[in-house]
């Protein structure tokens, strides 16, 4: 089973869920935890894990072979993303533009553009007991993370069957990298906090994973501060709330040292339970 | 006029409770920019009435004419997003999927497809009550080209402080280092870095400023929730101090951050003397700095 961990605010506690969550469950069963924010990928940074495996990823973007092209001006034609320029008597590549449609590519009638790979990221997969730990994290100044969130997903299908849990720690907002994020889940887990921008922000993440048909829930982080509007609006529409995570300065603390927090905060504990509990159920009954 | 960006690489460091209390700080001297365009909250604090709303249009998605449609399943052969996929009997386009390339247009042999121009989105030009005039945009759920609303935000924010003589533009930024965060610091002046001193807060900040070390813009930055771990502040401060970035201030973790949004005000409005104060120290700071000729 693939669950997808998401909020549309950033800071409301993602990566705090995911990675106590996995740590929790891989008491029981194989999971496999992987961090898709590969902007900013924080989730390694509290799971002390051996290291197994160590990969660069590329992405292909066309190389301009100065010696086959006839300098017809198609490729800059085909570019729908302005990657492409012809320049008087040269053809210029973008590399931070380009989609890797390979349109300019394959119509050029004398293949003067074949694709070549570019470091545009780095894959790390550890292992700590019965908690598999993989993250991917961009090269500083690309500016496209869908490609490399793809090719980690795929990584995780490749090496992970269907025995394991997989979590998957998504980046913030709504935009393209959540939707790559989540598209493969079958269940995702909002977190949101009780606050006019968790709920503005959850309404929006709720939007999107009803557009994908996804299956959904909602966790509050920080209970107890803000207002109880998160919990009137999930009554009114009828969304689950699976949890509340206790609002506590100690979490913060915890937190800002890269410990995790349900071994030492008993109330976090029982509500990370709760989650846990609904996900085996999720499990037995596709199963 | 300057252009001030503020950006956290991590999200939730406080970013737009610091932007609105500027907000309101700057007033009539300033254009604010949301340019955290996929979860814009600065609305919720500063409550704009809008004065003009437009569509955005950006990119392209493809679109299948049937009548013409041969099914010969080229499109989906040279695809490489896999946006085209044979179901129910016909080819369908995936809209979250395809990028706008326009690949599978150019080589369908019945010239079955076209690309329309897609509707990602809207930007608003308000008032907000603090007379600070406030540039905004909904992205439209899981839409692609985040950056290029970003640029037009920023484009009609500065138009609007140069027609006015405005002195300064402020933008909030989104989180992360991808596609949004470079579109918002594209021509600024100064950088406001806003983080926590917790490990992830470190570790993003690390990312963040070596993108901006990239563009060669002036940073400062400041420590909020400070007093929740103090190794790591120090960590933090020791980071600014051998990157060449000012540390502007620290701000203390304090639910009053929190306590005022709930009520739709900035920090300053809700009349908390002590954080006011820190607050309006750091804005003089900014000023100041982001006025400063580069060397």
């Amino acid at each position: 089973m693939k669950v997808t961990i998401a909020s549309g605010k950033g800071g409301t506690g993602k990566t705090t869920l995911s990675t106590n969550l996995a740590m929790y469950m891989a008491q029981q069963q194989a999971v496999v935890l992987c961090d898709l924010d590969v902007e900013e990928p924080n989730s390694g940074l509290f799971i002390q894990g051996k290291q197994i495996h160590q990969q660069k990823k590329f992405k292909r973007i066309p190389q301009w072979n100065k010696a086959a092209c006839i300098l017809c001006g198609n490729c800059q034609e085909v570019c729908n993303f302005h990657a492409v320029l012809k320049l008087g008597e040269r053809v210029m590549v973008f590399p931070e533009l380009c989609h890797s449609c390979y349109a300019c590519s394959e119509l050029c009638p004398v293949n003067a553009l074949p694709m070549q790979p570019i470091p545009m990221g780095e894959l790390k997969h550890s292992a700590a007991g019965k908690l598999s730990f993989v993250d991917a994290r961009l090269d500083i100044g690309q500016e496209q993370a869908v490609p490399l969130i793809a090719q980690t997903l795929d990584y995780v299908d490749s090496k992970f069957d269907s025995t394991f849990l997989k979590l998957y720690d998504a980046p913030p907002g709504t935009s393209c990298p959540v939707i790559e994020a989540t598209k493969s889940a079958d269940l995702v887990l909002l977190i949101t906090e009780p606050t006019p921008f968790g709920l503005h922000d959850l309404k929006l993440t709720i939007d999107t994973m009803r557009e994908l048909k996804k299956d959904f829930a909602v966790i509050i982080n920080r209970y107890g501060i803000g207002n109880d509007d998160v919990l009137t609006y999930c009554a009114a529409e009828g969304i689950k709330v699976l949890a509340k995570l206790p609002n506590e300065r100690k979490i913060a603390e915890l937190y800002s040292r890269g410990e995790l927090i349900y071994p030492q905060v008993p109330e976090f504990a029982k509500q990370l339970k709760l989650i846990a509990d609904f996900i085996v159920s999720k499990q037995r009954h596709s199963a | 006029m300057k252009e001030i960006v503020i950006i956290s690489g991590k999200g939730g460091t406080g970013k737009t409770s610091v932007t609105a209390a500027f907000a309101v700080l700057g007033g009539s001297s300033i254009v604010v920019a949301d340019c955290d365009v996929d979860a814009a909250d600065m609305h919720l604090l500063l409550q704009p009435v809008v004065k003009k709303e437009e569509d955005f249009y950006s990119g392209f998605g493809a679109v299948i004419d049937y009548n013409k449609c041969v099914s010969c399943g080229l499109c989906a052969n040279i695809c490489r997003y896999h946006a085209l996929s044979w179901e129910d009997g016909k080819y369908k386009v995936s809209g979250l999927a395809c990028e706008g390339c326009g690949y599978c247009a150019r080589v369908c042999p019945s010239e079955a497809i076209s690309m329309v121009e897609l509707n990602v989105g809207k930007l608003f030009i308000s008032d907000t009550k603090v007379d600070s005039i406030m540039v905004h945009a909904r992205l439209r759920s899981g839409a692609d080209n985040s950056g290029k609303l970003v640029a037009k935000v920023k484009q009609e924010a500065r138009q609007i402080a140069e027609a006015t003589a405005k002195e300064f533009v402020v933008v909030d930024g989104s989180p992360g280092i991808g596609c949004p965060v470079v579109s918002s610091l594209s021509g600024a002046d100064f950088v406001v870095l806003v983080t926590e001193p917790t490990v992830s807060g470190l570790h993003d900040l690390k990312r963040v400023s070596e993108l901006v070390a990239k563009f060669h813009i002036p940073a400062g930055c400041i420590i909020n929730k400070a007093d929740i771990n103090h190794a790591v502040t120090q960590k933090v401060e020791s980071f600014l101090s051998q990157n060449n970035i000012v540390h502007i201030g620290n701000l203390p973790y304090d639910e009053t951050f929190t306590k005022a949004m709930t009520i739709g005000q900035t920090i300053i409005e809700y009349q908390d003397e002590d954080l006011a104060a820190l607050l309006k120290a750091n804005w003089e700071q900014i000023k100041q700095l982001s006025t400063k000729e580069r060397t």
